[in-house]
């Protein structure tokens, strides 16, 4: 059963880029995908721009409506994300937590919905 | 086993209790009342004795295989691929999983372990029949569709997944038991249920420690529960209980599985709170309390949960080993104070305290402030009793 693995960041929390805690953070984040191929799992995953790259498309009525930013103006914002295989939601739960992010930040699980 | 028949009555936090008088948690969530002991207890008891024996047969069992069908589960009725007991330890971890939200939890465990009717579970809980079966359904489609496996967790996950277990088992007592006396006819003890579940969780993982503390803490507060109450149905402090209308039997059962705990391993949150009830149990009189080893142990608690609530009730240890100003102290550390604005046992604590220390002015005052906190009628009749008692002192 195949897992969305969503992390959201903290940026009170967050190691600051060009920091040793953040070279620390790359480096765990290495490891980790490495024991992820190790274990066998399929999964695909990515980093994402920070909120200040993004832009917000809706439509109604026809009408376009782009907005500069994130969908919600929130603390704490998705900066990534897994998708894997699990056969279980306590696997998922104990690879979220092995997250280097779920330090700082949180890590939502949800299934993802086979069609 | 370990599930016995237990008595009525009672309304009592086991942490609370160490509050000693500041105040027993356990009124915040007492329905309101007033109603004292009645002599129809006695009927009450027989017919919850007869409701245990019903919900053990058969027909129960039968109610929990259907309601589990869905998922397959073989229950008392093994098909031989599993050994049953097994069985029921995966259903209670599986009940009891942290991706289902607490009142999801207790609902699911008692429908399914309990082999109650949704309509029993539904006015234990004072919630309506639809809205508690909406609740089952809702836990039973996450299982479904989060994947929530039907297993015992692993070594690695046992602590934290067993102590979810026994906080929805306790959850279970203290609703049974804020249930309080009264006239009504209850059909299901939820108390009888607690202690039934512990005992199972007791047989399938007999070397854990915690759950045999558990047990020892119900079985302690239940013993209590005749001399919680006084006669126009206000709560009575630990200090100022009547302690030879403790349960005795109960208190030695308490004690013996206490015992067992220790022997089984090192002490966790329930052993260690369970170590702080015995203690309150062993004194004769509530001035022969061993208060240093309380407050040793609630540093040891504090280890597991550094909660402003368990600072709270070492404060109030500290203030009877100690003095009330030691005490006082402590719980108007800033830090304290701000995280538990609102909290109304936080200023009745603080309101004893000043008593004791013959602050009576200032005790009045925070007394006052507690009862603007909370809404339950017994509270209010206790502190009510509490300011009379400052304005005319009068020899005990």
């Amino acid at each position: 059963m195949r897992y969305m693995l969503i992390i959201h960041n903290d940026p009170d929390l967050h190691p600051i880029p060009g920091s040793a805690e953040w070279d620390q953070l790359m480096a765990d984040y290495g490891e980790f995908s490495k024991q992820l191929v190790e274990q066998g799992h399929t999964f695909t995953g990515d980093p994402l721009n920070d909120p200040s790259t993004a832009t917000t498309v809706r439509v109604r009525d026809g009408e376009t409506l782009t907005v500069d930013g994130p969908f919600a103006e929130t603390k704490e914002w998705m900066s990534g994300y897994y998708i894997v295989d699990f056969d279980n939601l306590d696997q998922a739960l104990r690879c979220a937590a092995m997250i280097p992010s779920a330090k700082f930040g949180s890590v939502e699980v949800r299934p993802v919905a086979e069609m | 086993m370990l599930a016995r028949l237990i008595r009525i009555l009672g309304d009592f936090d086991l942490a609370e209790d160490a509050l000693q008088d500041a105040w027993v948690a356990a009124s915040t969530t007492w329905p309101t009342r007033g109603v004292p002991d009645n002599p129809a207890g006695w009927l009450v008891t027989t017919a919850r004795r007869k409701a245990v024996d019903r919900l053990r047969s058969v027909a129960a069992s039968e109610r929990r295989q259907r309601a589990w069908g869905e998922l397959s589960i073989t229950w008392d009725i093994g098909d031989g691929s599993q050994p049953i007991p097994d069985d029921r330890l995966r259903l209670i971890f599986t009940c009891c999983h942290p991706a289902l939200g607490l009142e999801a939890q207790v609902a699911l465990t008692l429908r399914s372990l309990g082999g109650l009717s949704t309509g029993e579970v539904a006015s234990a809980f004072l919630i309506s029949e639809p809205a508690l079966a909406q609740r089952v359904v809702r836990a039973k489609r996450k299982i479904r569709q989060a994947g929530i496996a039907y297993r015992v967790p692993s070594p690695g996950e046992l602590p934290e997944r067993l102590a979810a277990v026994l906080a929805v088992i306790y959850l279970i007592f203290n609703a049974g038991y804020l249930k309080s006396s009264g006239p009504e006819l209850v059909d299901v003890d939820l108390c009888d249920e607690a202690l039934r579940l512990c005992g199972v969780v007791i047989d399938l993982l007999p070397d854990e420690p915690e759950p045999l503390a558990l047990a020892a803490m119900m079985w302690f507060q239940d013993a209590r529960r005749a001399a919680r109450v006084d006669a126009d149905g206000v709560p009575v402090t630990l200090e100022e209980q009547d302690r030879s209308r403790w349960d005795g039997a109960g208190l030695a059962t308490g004690l013996d599985l206490l015992e067992r705990a220790h022997r089984a391993g090192p002490s966790g949150p329930y052993g260690l709170k369970a170590s702080i009830a015995a203690l309150h149990v062993a004194a004769p009189r509530s001035d022969l309390t061993d208060w240093g080893a309380i407050v040793r142990l609630y540093d040891r608690l504090l280890e597991w949960e550094p909660t402003a609530v368990v600072r709270l009730n070492r404060a109030v240890a500290v203030a009877m080993a100690d003095s009330p100003a030691a005490g006082l102290a402590l719980i108007e550390q800033p830090g304290l104070a701000d995280e538990l604005v609102g909290y109304h046992l936080y200023e009745a604590t603080r309101a004893d305290l000043l008593r004791r220390s013959g602050r009576l002015d200032e005790a009045a005052a925070s007394y006052r402030r507690a009862r603007a906190q909370t809404d339950n009628r017994a509270e209010h009749r206790f502190i009510d009793r509490r300011l009379r008692q400052l304005a005319d002192p009068a020899p005990r």
